[in-house]
């Protein structure tokens, strides 16, 4: 699936990997945060699920639109957001994407096309159908990409926004990060086919399952659906296989996760294929370690920007509440 | 332009509503079942789609969620939806996409995004179509904050509240109901707006003030003419809007004429009566004289038969004999 174009391309490489490498030491560095009482409520991590969204939002152009999920992190980076403004919402401050109102699970950024994560699961298909709907009323030159998963794909908005997109051959493509696992439910016991692309062909949806944890497979896969929308022959589905590092959230330690299984995802790992694809184009041991301290400092100082933030204005707070009344 | 009111029917009132805003605006659009060619079960949207065209009048699959999804997508990315539900109990399927997203993404993001989408829908009992079509469901609606919950109960309210709700930065649920769309009225031949949050008193009165919104309205009005003649001047205020609510209207009528009635046609249990009864005891209870009368529907699902069917609802007697409970208390 990788074409030679992509693999020879050192300074897409470069850039995939470090923003792969951004989402993993957000995640990791969030996690501590989190365990220090810095964060509250849900944290979904996405390390191990990295390639999907750095290839997919590689691909994107600015004019682009992407609907995120409740493990969403990735996406909002890998679609350009600003980690310092990310933070300051996972600690609930004033300085965040949402001023503390949305923590996590609500992180949006309008401004940069991303419609926002999602706390219900399947929730952000039938919005993201919408956002096409409205760019194919306009008769602009936009795809909206969806993240969603194989946990939504077992709801019923699955079927129904997909076919809606089908049926007024939106510019949409549908990315289903199958991590094989709804909260601590593997996929082999809620479904019968495991291919969840297929589900897509049977709408007569265009729909490829692929390597979720090689970045350029990503990409490339993106890249073509970018183009089939644009020819109006959109909709795509693109089902990536990836797993989960972990449990469903932070709290939760994914002790159901089969050892040997995850010992596979861990050494097929999308952060050292993206950094095996750099090195193959010629990168250098002392180009890697640049790039990996220049994001180490970039995070570290967004957890500062956060902690020196201050806490959302009650009484601000309470005045937009009696305004709404 | 000469501004004499025509009378129009209340479905037709809604029609040049849509075709006005439609005109105005290229971001309006509509979508529904049955929306496009057939003109909807009500003909509300009739002649939109010879005018607009397919892009702007869409006939949707029978999948309420992910249409109505579809337009609070479509809300938030530019565009102004206008998505019909056939019942308001289909709005049932809708009701994720409807309070967990659409009333609360612009709260959810900080304010980052507006979400001008409107679900018109109709409700409440007519001739017989049973439980799952009968229902009058505003309370769930007015429940969720983050909702314009619009319940018109004329065809000059219909259409300056439906041009307002096209127009508004936030989601509107549009309720109409299904024994009004043939009823006819005045309606202003110019363009104009009403605002949401301001009701409209139906009839002046000073013995009693009687509160209902939607078709408790006419009922309370032929209620009031008859007990009129027994010498008792019902003032009834129509809040138009549920959310946001006109206290102020409502708590100056109750000032003075000191009794109070309201009527509203869905179940007693939970719904917006009890809601509107607390905040009048909150705020002018020293003005009340006697208990405030709820007049609502029986805490039960719609039967078939029609005789039971109207046993379920307030009637024109249920009100009168409410509102003398109330006078003579």
């Amino acid at each position: 699936m990788a074409s030679p174009v992509t693999t020879q391309d050192k300074t897409l490489l470069a850039s995939l990997y470090e923003t792969i490498y951004t989402i993993r030491v957000f995640e990791s560095e969030g996690i501590k945060l989190y365990r220090k009482g810095l964060i509250r409520g849900y944290f979904h991590p996405y390390t191990g699920e990295e390639a999907i969204a750095v290839g997919v939002c590689a691909a994107l152009r600015e004019q682009d639109y992407i609907t995120s999920t409740h493990r969403g992190h990735g996406h909002c980076i890998a679609r350009g957001a600003d980690i310092r403004k990310m933070t300051a919402e996972l600690l609930g401050r004033a300085t965040g994407y949402c001023r503390g109102r949305g923590g996590s699970m609500h992180i949006a950024d309008m401004s940069a096309g991303n419609l926002g994560a999602n706390g219900v699961v399947g929730a952000g298909t039938p919005l993201g159908v919408g956002a096409a709907l409205g760019t194919s009323i306009r008769g602009e030159d936009r795809v909206t990409a969806c993240f969603t998963s194989d946990g939504a794909v077992m709801n019923g908005t699955f079927g129904e926004a997909l076919n809606l997109a089908a049926a007024w051959s939106l510019p949409f493509v549908l990315v289903v990060e199958n991590n094989q696992y709804a909260v601590s439910t593997p996929v082999e016991q809620t479904t019968r086919e495991l291919d969840l692309y297929k589900r897509g062909q049977g709408m007569g949806v265009h729909s490829v399952g692929i390597d979720g944890n090689d970045v350029v497979t990503v990409y490339d896969t993106m890249q073509d659906a970018i183009g089939r929308c644009q020819a109006g022959e959109g909709p795509v589905m693109i089902e990536c296989r990836t797993f989960r590092h972990g449990g469903h959230h932070v709290n939760d330690p994914g002790l159901y996760l089969p050892q040997d299984k995850l010992q596979h995802y861990l050494e097929h790992d999308p952060l050292t294929v993206a950094r095996q694809y750099l090195m193959d184009a010629g990168a250098t041991e002392a180009e890697v370690a640049d790039i990996d301290a220049r994001v180490e400092a970039s995070n570290e100082d967004a957890i500062a920007f956060a902690i020196d933030s201050p806490e959302p204005d009650l009484a601000e707070f309470l005045e937009e509440v009696e305004a709404n009344e | 332009m000469s501004n004499e009111p025509r009378t129009l029917m209340y479905r037709e009132a809604l029609n040049e509503a849509l075709m006005e805003e439609m005109r105005r605006d290229d971001t309006v659009f509509v979508m529904g079942e049955g929306i496009a060619e057939r003109g909807g079960s009500y003909k509300v949207t009739a002649g939109l789609l010879a005018e607009f065209g397919e892009k702007r009048v869409i006939d949707t699959p029978l999948a309420e969620a992910s249409f109505t999804g579809a337009g609070i997508g479509a809300a938030l990315t530019g565009m102004r939806p206008v998505v019909e539900l056939l019942f308001i109990d289909f709005a049932l399927l809708t009701l994720d996409q409807v309070i967990n997203q659409a009333a609360k993404l612009k709260f959810m993001t900080g304010g980052q995004g507006n979400v001008p989408f409107v679900m018109r829908t109709q409700g409440g009992t007519g001739n017989g179509v049973a439980a799952q079509h009968s229902q009058s469901l505003e309370a769930i609606f007015y429940h969720a904050p983050g909702l314009n919950v619009v319940m018109p109960s004329c065809p000059h309210d219909a259409k300056g509240l439906l041009k307002t709700a096209v127009r508004h930065n936030d989601p509107v649920i549009f309720i109409e109901h299904k024994l009004l769309y043939m009823n006819e009225g005045p309606v202003p031949t110019d363009d104009y707006l009403i605002p949401f949050g301001q009701g409209d008193i139906k009839r002046r009165g000073s013995d009693v003030t009687l509160i209902a919104w939607s078709n408790m309205i006419p009922r309370s009005l032929t209620a009031a003419d008859k007990l009129a003649a027994e010498g008792i001047n019902v003032e009834v205020v129509d809040p138009r809007t549920l959310v946001p609510l006109d206290k102020e209207l409502i708590l100056d009528s109750v000032r003075r004429t000191e009794h109070v009635v309201i009527v509203q046609e869905a179940v007693r249990r939970g719904g917006v009566a009890s809601d509107i009864a607390s905040i009048i005891q909150a705020e002018a209870f020293d003005y009340l004289d006697a208990p405030i009368e709820i007049v609502a529907g029986l805490n039960t699902q719609i039967p078939f038969n029609l005789t039971l069917e109207a046993a379920c609802v307030p009637q024109e007697d249920d009100i009168i004999a409410a509102v003398k409970r109330a006078v003579y208390a």
